[in-house]
């Protein structure tokens, strides 16, 4: 097995020049959004779809639930701070919790490669139900395929779930307003970080360790201490850029941010540096940006720094009247630039 | 927790008293080009532009090996990649520049071993550890980049590697730099120079230039106070009538450069023709494996198909990338920029490489390419 | 072009002359990278890094340059 396929970036080629699937449709650019518009919304009709957001909220007699799936392919499988199994069952659990919907139930679905050891199988597993009773939520269900050596590249999991809505908001892009607050639940970088320290070829050492948590329990404070909330979005593949991006373009506004109001710890910077990476764009997985209106902003600060995962959430923003509906970000020497959606995934570079 | 000798450089407040004194010394129009395409990065990024009275036009070089390497080095790099018994070792910025037809990446998601590298001695690691292929290193860079790669060709001769080979495309700016201020198209009144490449050859190269041509030239870092100071340095020179070679970078660059990274690149590497893209040829522009070191090179291990037919400025219809890398015209001067050229559609590689300048002002300022406020 | 970065080099690890290798530390990340251009290279330095190499000494009284400038200009 190639090992650097897994890492690999992505070409900013376009969908009907390729002709075949690149790793760019997978990394949450451009390309991605491509494939979602050119084939997969060619032939899924459903209205829901439309939302575009984390998980689809349905109404059930007199009450609506959300549901949403995920599948993981992270690589490597054991990496600083979790496994691809905590976040098979965190990942889902976020997705629900994007709608503001308290998480029920999760489906497990896996794709085992024949020749996978059963140790690492038990220890990804046990992991799962230990993520699992920490969310609160059941795994009713599952499936297990094994496909032959070489098909496989190990596991996948597929984790799709459920949760209730018990609030009467519509949480989602729609809901965005001119001149809310764009407020990020911490530091960013850590889990696309981490994940590179811990692939063979970049070799950096670090204590550095994913930022993979369950977001839940912030948003069920959020939504208990009265806040009322437009819009969330967990932040991972493509990074902050990315989700502001996806919600400007559903929501039809700008948004604007202000780079000092980041937090980037001294160790994802160090490496983005060395690598000429941007932290903006990089993976996390215990992260939300939440949009409220901005007489709201220190009180929903306020009450995420409640949480561990939440100790260091900032403003950071906030959506505007720019009529070119698009996101920008000042910079610290204090001129504001686009921040665009990139094409595949950031390749370190030399230049 | 600051990053030392990277954040204070970042520094709003320094910004602004060096914009301030810029505004304060300029009484004239002046055209400024900046050589490196990490010193365009960073100005499009930081808005530096906006930062300088009207008067000041900032006009960005060829400083960006990626964008400069021929169609014909891609294209052979894509033939080599795509052989079964070859595992092509690349630096990330060449993956998405495309060649005639397509680009490294293609070639990857089509089945070739592609492998992405930071330094030039992990490919020296994938050589060991796959004795029965044939490791290829495609070995791109200006001068501050050479004595790495160097370094990989003389250790794998002193360790008789057999199944290693280079495909080099090594540039040297100061022709380049030639090229462009002997140019009457371009009408530089001041340069600032790369400072990274200045750190390995130092900058005495560049006094006969500058007395030739009747420039100041301005040795110049990459943080934003840090362009801004070289710009500093080089109107307060143009305001009083002077042209010499300065020094803003003084932190890390010697006027000597750095003699241990010099007799490497003197022992694995001599100088040659090459031709850049955007460009053309250009007399002693580039280097190639001596004498000594030519049985590591891909393009004679390997029988390639690929023939040099390529022409100067020859690109993909309506393609200004050469006009671009001379500073004739800016980004959004081109027609097709942000039409029918965009990163996800490049017509060339401006557009393509990170530090292209095409790159830089459609990711940062957007279709119009204007200021954005 | 020449993305290069300051470090701060904290340990000689191989001594041997082409070969030397130092760890170096940038925002409490550490990483092995090669000496071999920088022999005076010393603990407690600051080099700029590109491409795992350390192509320079950092000069940190001259790094005061760009700041004293502002200073000079200022009284001059």
């Amino acid at each position: 097995m190639n090992e650097f396929k897994r890492d690999a970036p992505s070409c900013g080629l376009p969908l009907s020049e390729a002709g075949i699937v690149l790793l760019a449709h997978g990394g949450g650019g451009k390309s991605m959004r491509q494939l979602l518009k050119g084939v997969v919304r060619k032939h899924f009709k459903s209205p829901f779809l439309s939302t575009q957001h984390d998980s689809a909220v349905l109404p059930m007699g007199e009450t609506r639930i959300a549901f949403t799936t995920d599948t993981y392919v992270v690589r490597p499988i054991f990496f600083p701070g979790g496994d691809i199994g905590k976040l098979a069952i965190y990942g889902t659990v976020n997705d629900l919790a994007m709608s503001g919907a308290r998480p029920l139930y999760l489906s497990v679905g896996l794709i085992l490669e024949e020749g996978f050891p059963m140790e690492s199988l038990d220890l990804i597993v046990g992991s799962m139900e230990e993520a699992a009773q920490q969310c609160g939520v059941e795994i009713v269900t599952g499936d297990t395929k094994v496909v032959e050596r070489g098909k496989g590249d190990g596991i996948f999991i597929n984790t799709s779930g459920v949760g209730r809505i018990e609030h009467s908001f519509q949480i989602g892009p729609q809901a965005v307003r001119h001149g809310d607050a764009v407020i990020v639940s911490g530091d960013l970088g850590r889990h696309g970080i981490s994940i590179m320290a811990a692939r063979e070829g970049l070799e950096f050492e670090t204590t550095l360790q994913s930022d993979c948590a369950p977001l839940s329990p912030l948003v069920q404070d959020l939504l208990e201490s009265g806040i009322e909330i437009h819009c969330l979005r967990d932040l991972t593949r493509g990074g902050l850029a990315s989700a502001l991006n996806e919600i400007a373009e559903t929501a039809c506004c700008s948004i604007a941010i202000e780079e000092p109001q980041i937090t980037v710890t001294p160790e994802v910077q160090g490496v983005c540096e060395l690598l000429g990476l941007d932290p903006l764009y990089v993976a996390n997985e215990g992260r939300m940006v939440i949009f409220v209106p901005q007489a709201q902003a220190s009180r929903t600060i306020e009450v995420l720094r409640r949480h561990a995962p939440g100790k260091q959430a900032s403003w950071v923003g906030k959506v505007t009247q720019d009529p070119r509906k698009q996101v920008s970000i000042r910079s610290r020497v204090g001129i504001a630039r686009i921040l665009d959606l990139l094409s595949g995934e950031q390749l370190p570079r030399i230049c | 927790m600051a990053l030392k000798f990277i954040d204070e450089y970042r520094d709003a407040k320094v910004a602004s008293l060096y914009s301030a004194r810029i505004s304060e010394m300029t009484t004239r129009p002046w055209r400024i080009m900046e050589v490196c395409g990490g010193q365009t990065h960073s100005i499009v990024k930081y808005g530096i532009d906006q930062l300088l009275p009207p008067e000041i036009t900032l006009v960005h070089g060829p400083g960006c090996p990626v964008c400069v390497t021929s169609v014909f080095m891609i294209d052979s790099a894509i033939e080599l990649a795509a052989q079964p018994e070859v595992i092509l070792c690349s630096f990330g910025d060449m993956l998405r520049v495309p060649g005639s037809h397509k680009d490294l990446l293609t070639v990857k998601a089509e089945g070739g071993d592609i492998r992405t590298v930071y330094s030039p001695l992990d490919c020296l690691k994938i050589t060991r550890a796959n004795p029965d292929r044939q490791v290829v290193f495609f070995a791109v860079g200006f001068e501050t980049t050479a004595p790495a790669n160097a370094m990989a060709a003389y250790l794998a001769k002193r360790e008789g590697i057999k199944n290693f080979s280079m495909l080099v495309s090594q540039v040297l700016v100061p022709p380049a730099v030639e090229t462009i201020l002997s140019s009457s198209a371009s009408k530089i009144d001041g340069l600032l120079a790369p400072g990274h490449v200045c750190a390995i050859v130092g900058f005495e190269s560049y006094t006969a230039l500058s007395q030739k041509y009747r420039v100041p030239i301005v040795v110049t870092g990459f943080e934003p106070v840090d362009i801004l100071q070289g710009i500093a340095l080089c109107v307060r020179q143009l305001e009083n009538g002077r042209y010499e070679v300065e020094n803003q970078y003084t932190r890390s660059v010697r006027s000597e450069g750095n003699p241990s990274a010099q007799k490497m690149i003197d022992e694995v590497f001599e100088v040659t023709n090459k031709t850049w893209r955007g460009l053309g040829n250009i007399d002693a522009s580039g280097l190639s494996l001596s004498m000594a070191y030519r049985d590591l090179d891909a393009e004679r291990r390997f029988n390639l198909s690929v023939k040099s037919t390529e022409k100067p400025n020859k690109e993909t219809t309506g393609c200004q990338s050469g006009l671009i890398l001379q500073g004739v015209i800016k980004p959004p001067q081109c027609p097709q920029f942000g039409k029918l050229c965009h990163p996800d559609r490049p017509l060339g590689p401006t557009m393509v490489s990170s530090e292209g300048a095409c790159s830089a002002y459609f990711r940062y300022r957007g279709r119009e390419g204007a200021g954005h406020e | 072009m020449c993305l290069s970065v300051p470090v701060k080099l904290i340990a000689v690890t191989t001594e041997d002359a082409l070969m030397r290798t130092g760890k170096v530390s940038l925002g409490d990340i550490h990483k092995t990278i090669s000496l071999a251009f920088v022999p005076d290279a010393k603990p407690g330095d600051y080099v700029l890094v590109h491409v795992g190499f350390a192509i320079s000494i950092i000069d940190e009284r001259e790094a005061q340059f760009v700041f004293d400038y502002l200073e000079f200009e200022r009284n001059s």
